[in-house]
């Protein structure tokens, strides 16, 4: 099996991202703004006052660790995805383009990625400190009272990723 | 012969190993990575451990965190009765330990107060800890910096003894099928099997602190051991749950004691970069 790659820029086409297919991975050199669990929730329990428009934005599930002074960021990797599907389809349907995390999501996150032609990314989980090496320049956004869990924009260089929903709904996990 | 400690060791002692444990994976688990490296056909399942074993030495070098989830800090003191502490609380040092040790090390504050105001305490605290008294005047601490997207994936389940080893056998496969794409695997997937229910689920995390590799000393349980990993990694969920023959490096079984009624069975998930580090004072 041969894996395609592909380079994803900002700023992030709708066309583009409904190229990509299932198993496919993607290079990303650009900005994603990080959410977990607690900024999800407060972004949707308020969706008239979003820290950043949603429309042709990812989303990347990490927490970091504090950066070390020399360094934009520590450890930044992805965070299971699961733990935000139930916010997930309030975002895709205000614009949101694309997520990146880890493991499967639930067939109604699914759904609301075909109906809107976004896609959801999956990072290697447990490889937060590779992929801190990635991420050039951090800014905090929003919910700085949440700590690691604050709204982080983080410009990434080259970020590797793979497509683990396209926008047909095909997965790469062997078990959906 | 009785013994003084000096409890500011121990602070000393628990922040240096919250660095170590964080910074540097264990080499059991980078061999048992690069063994699996050599028996995986898919190109993306090669290219996933190689992400992993390349993310250990980058780690290393650079006083990184392993993983950005540095984890609640799971403590486990083996106490010698002829030990006499001095110098303040046993548990507020190993506390102030885990305070310096997240600050020093830049590590991340992954712990809220209470489960349902969910306010960060800010420095890591406080951490879980067990503590066992044994005979002479050493004290041994182990320190585990246990992620959350393992430990979410984790169960219990009082069985019936007439569910015998298919039943606990059939629960832990399922279990792991269910669960082990949602964490990083390949998985170290720990279970403790009789006890009673807060036992099964404790002798359950400490198989977790055993060596990749290290099986069970009793060779019925070793072999049962062989047995689940062999059908675990027949499941095709593979490195970073996006296929291969590697779902977990091993499968660690502890057991105890149990009611002639009883059957508990606790599966404890360790994620690939599992973490845990000793030091005997």
């Amino acid at each position: 099996m041969d894996i395609s790659s592909y380079n994803l820029q900002w700023p992030y086409q709708r066309e583009v991202i409904q190229r990509l297919k299932a198993g496919d991975k993607v290079s990303i050199t650009g900005h994603v703004y990080t959410a977990r669990d607690a900024a999800h929730k407060r972004m949707t329990e308020n969706l008239s006052a979003l820290p950043f428009p949603l429309d042709g934005q990812i989303i990347y599930y990490c927490g970091p660790t504090p950066p070390r002074p020399d360094r934009p960021v520590g450890a930044a990797g992805p965070t299971t995805s699961s733990r935000m599907d139930s916010y997930t389809p309030q975002l895709l349907e205000l614009g949101l383009l694309g997520m990146i995390g880890k493991g499967p999501r639930s067939r109604e996150v699914i759904e609301a990625i075909v109906q809107s032609g976004a896609v959801y990314l999956v990072a290697v989980g447990g490889a937060g400190a590779l992929l801190g090496e990635h991420i050039k320049g951090v800014e905090i956004v929003a919910y700085q009272d949440l700590g690691c869990e604050a709204v982080h924009k983080f410009e990434v260089a080259d970020f590797s990723v793979y497509v683990g929903v396209d926008s047909q709904g095909r997965t790469i996990f062997t078990n959906q | 012969m009785s013994r003084v400690i000096e409890l500011s060791r121990v602070t000393e002692t628990v922040r240096d190993l919250c660095l170590k444990a964080n910074y540097e994976l264990g080499e059991d688990i980078i061999e048992a990575l690069k063994r699996a490296g050599e028996s995986e056909d898919l190109p993306r399942a090669r290219e996933v451990l190689d992400c992993l074993i390349q993310n250990a030495a980058v780690a290393k070098e650079k006083s990184l965190p392993i993983c950005q989830d540095t984890g609640i800090v799971v403590i486990f003191l083996e106490i010698g009765q002829e030990i006499t502490f001095t110098g303040g609380s046993l548990e507020e040092v190993i506390n102030e330990g885990v305070r310096r040790g997240y600050k020093d090390g830049y590590l991340r504050a992954s712990v809220v107060n209470d489960p349902i105001r969910r306010i960060n305490t800010g420095d890591n605290t406080p951490a879980v800890i067990h503590s066992r008294i044994v005979p002479g005047n050493r004290l041994k601490i182990t320190l585990m910096a246990k992620g959350s997207g393992s430990e979410n994936m984790s169960a219990l389940k009082m069985l019936k003894p007439a569910d015998g080893w298919p039943g606990v056998k059939r629960f832990i496969v399922e279990h792991v099928r269910e669960v082990a794409p949602y964490c990083c695997p390949p998985l170290i997937i720990g279970v403790g099997l009789g006890g009673t229910f807060e036992q099964a689920a404790l002798l359950a995390k400490m198989s977790l602190l055993r060596k990749v590799g290290q099986e069970a000393e009793d060779e019925t349980i070793a072999t049962l051991e062989r047995e689940l990993l062999e059908d675990i990694n027949g499941l095709n969920i593979g490195p970073g749950g996006l296929g291969g023959k590697t779902t977990a490096l091993s499968v660690n079984i502890e057991t105890a004691p149990c009611h002639i009624a009883g059957m508990p069975v606790a599966v404890n998930v360790g994620c690939y970069a599992h973490r845990h580090r000793s030091t005997v004072l």
